[in-house]
């Protein structure tokens, strides 16, 4: 059979998805952006909600996230998109918000804008990448380098006494009676990126039913800032991230009320 | 026609409030009017000042350092404000808790029992309206309709009924306003 | 003739933020301002015109959420008092950078650092000469009255949408905490996204249609040509605005021989100075700056030529009194330029304003 008699419309089984622009991504090959790109954009798509959608960009690799996704886009200062996102919802509650954020920007400079939208339980989306490094600038310690762990600034690996401890702020978040979806998931492997697209869809689904805030951390691989190749760095992912940072749901409920929460507390 | 006033005494003593009660007064009958308070750590507890411009022209300066009038309530306000009423000018003060009174002989000065007067009345919290009177009978810059005007859009609605016993306390005080004749 | 009131300076700011059409504020409290936030959740205006009030966990936050309400292409604001700008200078700059109009109200205390609660002038530089990063101005509106508090408002939010560029209401505790007379203006409708887009083009994020490509808000321009090309057309705006945009007013300075220079609280101040000195026979006049930027720099040349002396008078250590000598230097006039201002959150009384003008200038 000729390749031309393959390639026919009937014979089609993955495509890009129409919302995903002709934009060649700047990520590096294996990085774990492209894929959860590629989700978000078909989730808008399955859901229909183009129109209605603002994405907010961090800062970070992701930063020119709103050059791969065909709807409206705000670019937010370091750490800031928790609090972008929320002035973008409160005067349009029509829309449907969502951040991008790493986890340096999510989890450090953006500690207080992240944990205070939760905890108002902004109805908005927080996609959250955690590779546990500075990918952009080459390759620092973030809030979520593991013990040990060598970067760009912690050359003998991150040690408890001078760094501190990797932090656990999904758990955190899980914790606020704002959110109502907490999850934490991978995208490494076919059936990671099925359920990782399932969550990612059921946020969505959540902030067009103002359910209040639904946050999904994504357990990502850096390659180029972990300085192993794209196979053996999904590999270094599930021996030592995945112990560290367990993928699964935490939280799926609604948004507390304030009769339950009285009743809890 | 301006007047200039500075109004001082304890925080508590409804300096402010007074202040307020004479500046909606001023613009119930279409005079323009700034009222300007000291704030800050000093409005705890301490001693409080507004100063009070009603004008029917546009308003200059916010802070003056002489007034037409001053109304003094208590000893620190009389040794900081005596001596900034313009010569020819009014200083109305209440005895009750001045161990120094006023000296000057350029001035018109009055005294008003407005500790004891708002005790006998019944309200002690009616004392500023007492005070406020007096000083409108030595000068009487604003008409009494303007006052209860005033009374009305400064006074919280669930406080409306209280207004016949600040009126009262105002008749009382220009009433009961004493001229004090010193002699230089 | 509009609603006539008795009101605070900042709680001026919050009533004519609902009646002009606001769609939302965002803000944080911070002494001497606090009554504005205060005020708007009194006046619970979400149940009135749809206007959404919103009590940030910072600053930082605040101003942020302004960014991201204002990329929507709504009218949004906030509030705070000098530290509290401060913290929001880095996302001024972004807001200025991503050509957003806002308008943000700076109610000055005394600085640097946490500084006192009282009356100060001394973010005039922090205003009109940057604040944060990057070359980019705000439209600077100095109200010296509880009137103009409650017009430079609707002005504020006016120009900020004729340029998309933030506009900031500078004014200090003293007008912040003082109550004028003042008339209210009418209401008027919030805008909607499509009068906004009729007025400004098609730039906001308000979900992207069929019919046009994507919006994106944003500052970054990582190639450098770009970059320049943002830059040129900023400056192009603030060359506009310089052309159209300055607000000022004089006061006897007809035939005076020395000119009081002061705006905001000072200035109010300096009128009563400038009757002062005339009783005393001295010929003084005053000029208002009204917009810090753009700055009067004609209107003070044109009189250089004519007087002998300008004293700005600032609370500050001197911050305004450069932009005058900058204006007096192009007219390349001989008369001198002094300074005289109080600092710490004191306010110079009319008095010594009239002392200084007898020792800084006349017999200088």
């Amino acid at each position: 059979m000729e390749v031309k008699d393959i390639i026919k419309p009937e014979n089609l089984v993955y495509e890009k998805p129409k919302l995903l622009t002709e934009n060649t991504m700047h990520y590096c090959p294996g990085c774990t952006h492209g894929v959860v790109h590629r989700i978000v954009a078909e989730v808008i798509e399955d859901l229909n909600i183009q129109e209605r959608t603002i994405g907010v960009s961090p800062v970070g690799c992701s930063v020119f996230a709103y050059n791969y996704i065909d709807i409206d886009w705000q670019e937010a200062a370091h750490g800031r998109a928790p609090a972008v996102a929320t002035g973008i919802s409160r005067v349009n509650p029509d829309k449907v918000v969502f951040t991008y954020q790493g986890d340096g920007d999510l989890a450090s400079i953006g500690a207080a804008e992240i944990m205070h939208a939760c905890n108002r339980g902004e109805d908005i989306v927080v996609i959250f990448i955690n590779n546990a490094i500075y990918g952009m600038t080459g390759g620092q310690m973030a809030p979520t380098t593991l013990l040990g762990q060598v970067t760009a600034t912690t050359p003998c690996g991150r040690d408890a006494e001078r760094n501190g401890y990797p932090l656990k702020i999904t758990e955190l978040i899980a914790q606020l009676p704002g959110t109502s979806y907490v999850t934490r998931q991978s995208a490494h492997t076919p059936a990671s990126v099925r359920k990782c697209k399932k969550a990612i869809k059921k946020a969505f689904q959540n902030a067009l039913d103002k359910k209040g805030t639904s946050f999904v951390e994504v357990v990502s691989t850096c390659n180029s800032g972990w300085r192993i190749n794209p196979v053996d760095a999904n590999v270094w992912m599930e021996e030592n991230m995945f112990p560290y940072y367990p993928v699964g749901d935490m939280k799926d409920a609604e948004r507390d009320s304030k009769e339950a929460h009285l009743k809890k507390n | 026609m301006t007047e200039e006033i500075i109004i001082a005494g304890f925080g508590g003593q409804g300096v402010l409030s007074m202040g307020k009660i004479l500046a909606y007064s001023g613009v119930m009958q279409d005079q323009e009017v700034t009222w300007f308070p000291s704030y800050g750590p000093e409005m705890r507890g301490g001693t409080a000042n507004v100063t009070v411009i009603m004008s029917d022209n546009r308003i200059s300066s916010p802070i003056l350092h002489e007034f037409d009038t001053a109304i003094i309530l208590n000893q620190q306000s009389m040794d900081k404000f005596e001596k900034t009423v313009k010569a020819g000018g009014v200083l109305l003060y209440d005895p009750n808790g001045i161990v120094h009174p006023p000296t000057r002989t350029d001035i018109n000065v009055y005294k008003i029992e407005g500790t004891k007067i708002a005790a006998d009345l019944g309200n002690v919290k009616t004392f500023n309206m007492v005070v406020l009177g007096a000083y409108l009978k030595a000068k009487p810059v604003v008409k009494m309709e303007s006052i209860k005007k005033g009374l009305e859009k400064s006074l919280p609605e669930r406080h409306h009924k209280l207004i016949p016993l600040n009126l009262q306390a105002i008749d009382a005080g220009q009433e009961k306003l004493e001229t004090v004749n010193l002699v230089s | 003739m509009g609603e006539l009131r008795l009101m605070k300076g900042n709680e001026v700011i919050a009533e004519a933020a609902i009646r002009c059409g606001c769609d939302g504020y965002f803000g944080y409290p911070i002494t001497p301002q606090s009554e504005v936030m205060e005020t708007l959740m009194a006046r619970e205006p979400w149940d009135e015109t749809g206007m959404v009030v919103l009590q940030a966990e910072s600053e930082v936050a605040s101003i942020n959420m302004v960014y991201g309400a204002a990329g929507t292409g709504k009218k949004v604001m906030t509030s705070s008092s000098s530290p509290g700008i401060s913290l929001m200078a880095e996302g001024i700059s972004y807001i200025a950078g991503a050509e957003l109009p806002c308008l943000i109200v700076n109610v000055q205390r005394g600085g640097p650092g946490l500084g006192t609660i009282q009356p100060s002038q001394a973010d005039y530089f922090q205003s009109t000469k940057g604040g944060g990063h990057g070359d980019y101005k705000l439209i600077v509106l100095a109200p010296a009255s509880v009137q103009e508090m409650n017009d430079f408002v609707d002005l504020g939010f006016e120009l900020a949408f004729k340029y998309r560029n933030p506009a900031m209401i500078l004014t200090d505790g003293a007008i912040g905490q003082m109550m004028e007379k003042v008339e209210l203006g009418d209401y008027k409708p919030r805008m909607t996204a499509g009068e906004v887009e009729s007025k400004t083009g098609s730039w906001a994020t308000t979900g992207k249609t069929s019919d046009r490509d994507y919006n994106v808000i944003t500052s970054l321009y990582l190639e450098s040509s770009k970059m320049e090309e943002s830059n040129r057309r900023l400056q192009e705006k603030y060359i506009q605005m310089e052309a159209e945009e300055v607000r000022y007013e004089t006061f006897q300075c007809e035939d005076a021989d020395y000119v009081l220079v002061a705006f905001g609280s000072s200035a109010r101040i300096c009128q009563k100075s400038v009757e002062l000195a005339r009783a005393k026979g001295l010929k003084v006049g005053l000029l208002r700056p009204i917009t810090l930027f753009p700055f009067p720099k004609k209107p003070i040349a044109e009189l250089a030529k004519k007087v002998k002396g300008f004293m700005a008078v600032e609370m500050n250590a001197g911050q305004m009194v450069e932009d005058v000598q900058l204006a007096v230097g192009c007219a390349k006039s001989l008369a001198t330029v002094t300074y005289f201002g109080r600092m710490g959150g004191i306010i110079p009384t009319p008095g010594e304003v009239v002392e200084a003008i007898e020792q800084k200038l006349i017999e200088a």
